[in-house]
């Protein structure tokens, strides 16, 4: 059996306003199940780019993307949505918590989306996610009422929460602290040693990305490390 | 698709937007609770109209017109068959007023499915003597209890009751009679006939149709008593009013017994056509309103999503991020409509009822009513039907539009513009 995770075949993508302009040129990229990849580069590279195609929000591209061995390229709005709940957690630099609901159920609700577990199950298994990230105390608070550090862990909880093969960060610690910075680090590192989870993260932050097992640079829309 | 929890993400957005979406729904309440009471209102009053003239109108009358022959001498003439005949100063032939045969006629005509009823009349003119003075009126000869379930004259009594009528010698006059002669019930009026015949009867009621020129010189007696004043024979009949279930037959009815009978008839289609169109207008105008309402309640709403999408836009892109494709999101902002909508049209259905009754409450004394003490309601449970769908239809297309842009949102480029 293989072990690639996620792979990209000729990865290309254009901006088409104010001019069509080559973002990403012919990218093949793969990761591997386990690894904690890290993408650099500088502002304008493609690297956020690069990870929002490969997130299967944005469709509009050239190549192909195989994610798990199936080749995601082409499905449908639904197929994708599901895709995204079931197998791909995500973490963003603003941690993009939902407002309405308490921490608990923000990290609920992807589980609750799928419907795989019964709400009992699923309520477990966040206050257990939660548990590890040290956050089981602000379960019932409401995200304005937590610092930034904190959300960011709630976030990370929430992607963790439908066991997903892979999670992308997008310059998940750009907003955040030294010490919060270096907490966040520690959760990725944990959860790469201890579960084996398959991690790509892109930042800006050096000290960051020095850690990760793999560095991948990129410039001027090409992978070039 | 995981409907318990669409609506739940839905339920979590109102009320986080707890003022709006209660304004989004008073616009609602508002317009369906207008709507009913100025539906039930209008209608209420279009019954009392209506009433007034249709209810007081046989829906067929079958009677002999003064006119012309149809067939003139002439046209029987071999030699003059093929040639057009211009006849000059042709008068009315004078077949007598009584209707013939009128018993198996009604006999016949009870037998028919779609007839209520049959009442026969006499009508005749009199004059009412007071003193001096001689008052020109009208003797209406009934039957009492059949015009009574007819035309429910009961109703309209001021003083006495209809049923008074069967006693011998009685009769019941008009209020405007009544006041000029300054009779009461219990008096004795003295009538002249046609023929010349002098009557005296005693007043057992007063009655007020709320029509001056009809209460001035109307008054009721049994038909025995007519046909006695009049010195007919029993079988003396002048007027058969019919009333049919379905009135939409009645032109159709009108032309089979002028047929079948031999007689002139008339439909209420026909007397009454100027009341149909009033009424139609005053229907139509209540509705008009009661929808441009709705509809000013629908763009209420539709302000309100868009202006929550707008809010919203990061949590949308979130729910799109871990999961939610865009037809999730369609619905949320739908069952987030559907339920301002519902609430907001039930409660509106509540104040409707609400404010109906209390102008029902209020008094409204007309002369030309006697019967009616406050404002007339119709509480029809149609109004309240049309009103709760018109409702639901509104907020459904109200909320479809921002439902779908929510759902095109792009998280892309929600979550890279920070």
């Amino acid at each position: 059996m293989s072990n690639i995770v996620l792979e990209t075949q000729k990865l290309t993508k254009y901006f088409n306003d104010p001019v069509r302009m080559q973002v990403l040129k012919e990218i093949d990229l793969q990761v591997e199940h386990g690894e904690f990849v890290s993408i650099v580069g500088k502002s304008g590279c493609g690297k956020s780019t690069l990870l929002y195609l490969l997130s299967t929000m944005d469709t509009d591209y050239e190549g192909q993307i195989f994610m798990d061995e199936q080749l995601i390229t082409g499905k449908t709005d639904k197929e994708l949505a599901l895709i995204r709940n079931a197998q791909i957690g995500f973490v963003f630099q603003f941690h993009y918590l939902l407002n309405e609901f308490n921490v608990l159920r923000n990290v609920m609700l992807p589980g609750l989306k799928l419907g795989q577990f019964s709400e009992e199950e699923i309520e477990h298994n966040a206050i257990e996610h939660l548990r590890t990230l040290d956050m089981q105390d602000q379960a019932l608070k409401m995200p304005n009422q937590l610092s930034g550090g904190q959300k960011q862990r709630v976030a990370i909880a929430r992607a963790l929460i439908n066991n997903p093969i892979i999670i992308m960060g997008d310059e998940p610690t750009g907003n955040l602290d030294k010490k919060n910075s270096d907490l966040v680090f520690d959760i990725f590192n944990e959860l790469t040693k201890e579960h084996n989870q398959t991690l790509l993260i892109v930042t800006h932050d050096p000290d960051f990305a020095n850690r990760t097992h793999r560095i991948v640079t990129m410039e001027d829309g090409k992978i070039i490390s | 698709m995981n409907y318990k929890l669409l609506f739940s993400i839905a339920v979590h957005l109102m009320r986080s937007r707890l003022k709006q979406t209660i304004i989004a729904g008073a616009g609602v309440t508002f317009g369906i609770a207008m709507f009913i009471t100025l539906v039930s209102f209008m209608y209420g009053m279009n019954d009392l109209l209506d009433g007034l003239i249709i209810n007081r109108t046989p829906h067929v009358r079958l009677y002999n017109e003064i006119k012309p022959s149809e067939n003139q001498p002439i046209n029987l003439s071999k030699e003059h068959k093929n040639e057009v005949n211009f006849i000059h100063s042709i008068k009315p032939k004078d077949r007598g007023k009584s209707i013939y045969n009128a018993k198996s006629i009604i006999q016949s005509l009870k037998l028919d499915q779609r007839v209520i009823d049959v009442a026969p009349k006499i009508t005749t003119p009199v004059f009412f003597n007071s003193g001096t003075i001689e008052i020109s009126g009208v003797v209406n000869g009934i039957e009492v209890l059949t015009e009574q379930k007819l035309f429910t004259l009961n109703d309209y009594m001021v003083d006495g009751k209809i049923e008074d009528l069967q006693q011998n010698n009685s009769i019941i006059i008009g209020k405007g009679l009544s006041t000029k002669m300054l009779l009461n019930k219990g008096d004795i009026i003295k009538i002249t006939t046609p023929k010349g015949s002098l009557a005296s009867m005693k007043i057992v009621g007063i009655i007020q149709i709320g029509i001056a020129e009809i209460d001035d010189i109307t008054s009721y007696t049994s038909l025995s008593m007519a046909q006695k004043l009049l010195g007919a024979p029993k079988s003396y009949i002048t007027d058969l009013q019919v009333k049919v279930h379905d009135i939409t037959l009645a032109p159709a009815l009108a032309k089979e017994y002028r047929n079948r009978y031999h007689v002139d008839t008339i439909d209420y289609q026909t007397t009454n056509s100027q009341f149909e169109t009033g009424t139609t207008i005053r229907s139509i105008i209540s509705y008009a309103v009661g929808i441009v309402l709705l509809i000013v309640a629908g763009f209420g709403i539709y302000n309100i999503l868009n202006m929550m999408i707008f809010e919203k836009m990061d949590s949308i892109a979130i729910l799109k991020a871990t999961g939610f494709s865009g037809s999730d999101v369609k619905w949320i902002f739908m069952s987030l409509s559907m339920v301002i909508g519902i609430c907001g049209g039930v409660l509106g259905l509540l104040f409707g009822f609400v404010f109906s009754s209390i102008i029902d409450m209020i008094p409204f004394n007309t002369a030309a009513l006697p019967t009616v003490k406050t404002f007339p309601i119709n509480y029809n449970p149609m109004f309240y039907g049309i009103g709760i769908t018109f409702a639901l239809i509104t907020t459904f297309i109200a909320g479809l539009f921002p439902a779908l842009k929510a759902s095109k949102v792009d998280p892309v480029e929600i979550i890279r513009g920070k």
